[in-house]
């Protein structure tokens, strides 16, 4: 199963994992990344954050980041899901499940998937912190974090 | 038309979530850039050339090179913070 999801409700973490392997008994990994929003960023705390998309491009772009996935490496699942709206401290953003055979596949597709996510696709942050609203800067790290993979 | 769509920080300072514009003399990314910029004010200001946006043209990443035809969707954008 190959799927990607952008929602405004919660994901149940357990239940999209069961589904990625259900079916499948040649599955003998399977990694998964879960990124939380902190409670602090740049020195500030942060109480709440927004995220907002490009509702007609993000599907598509995550479908493209996934394919680039399965071309270079042998998946037998991908499962991505990102929350958008309203969230709180420790709310769950993202998800990237990736299961294969082996796990070296599933490490390395699992880390390439959410370091091509976080620089291609169109998603937002906004925080609020105790000065007010301000939209969160695009980190230099993460540029480098997806350089990695070119070739 | 050419719809044109803004989005977060953009649409902030810009104060609209879109626009249609008129697709006459519009062959490129470039071009339609160039129409935005004559506005002047914000637009000069939060399109100009020392600011950093990405755009997409029918949902795919683009460049100022980027040839337009009647009828797509061009959105410029910071650039992306998810995950």
């Amino acid at each position: 199963m190959f799927s990607v999801s952008v929602q405004p409700e919660p994901f149940d973490i357990a239940a999209e994992q069961a589904r990625l392997c259900a079916g499948n008994p040649g599955v003998g990994a399977l990694v998964s990344f879960v990124g939380l929003m902190r409670d602090h960023n740049d020195g500030q705390a942060v109480t709440r954050m927004r995220l907002e998309h490009y509702p007609a491009m993000t599907e598509k772009a995550l479908g493209a980041i996934v394919q680039e996935a399965r071309a270079r490496w042998d998946l037998l699942g991908v499962r991505i899901v990102h929350r958008v709206g309203e969230l709180k401290p420790g709310d769950p953003i993202v998800m990237v499940a990736v299961t294969s055979s082996h796990r070296g596949e599933a490490f390395r597709a699992c880390e390439f998937l959410i370091d091509y996510l976080k620089t291609r696709a169109p998603f937002w942050k906004k925080e609020t912190t105790a000065q007010g609203e301000r939209w969160v800067d695009a980190r230099e790290t993460d540029a480098a974090a997806q350089a990695r993979w070119r070739r | 038309m050419i719809q044109v769509l803004y989005f977060a920080r953009l649409r902030e300072a810009l104060g609209r979530a879109g626009e249609p514009i008129d697709a006459a003399g519009l062959t490129e990314v470039a071009s339609l850039l160039a129409k935005l910029r004559e506005r002047g004010g914000v637009w000069e200001e939060a399109l100009g050339e020392g600011q950093t946006f990405l755009v997409a043209v029918n949902q795919e990443i683009a460049t100022p090179e980027t040839t337009l035809r009647d009828g797509d969707e061009v959105a410029f954008f910071p650039p992306v913070t998810g995950g």
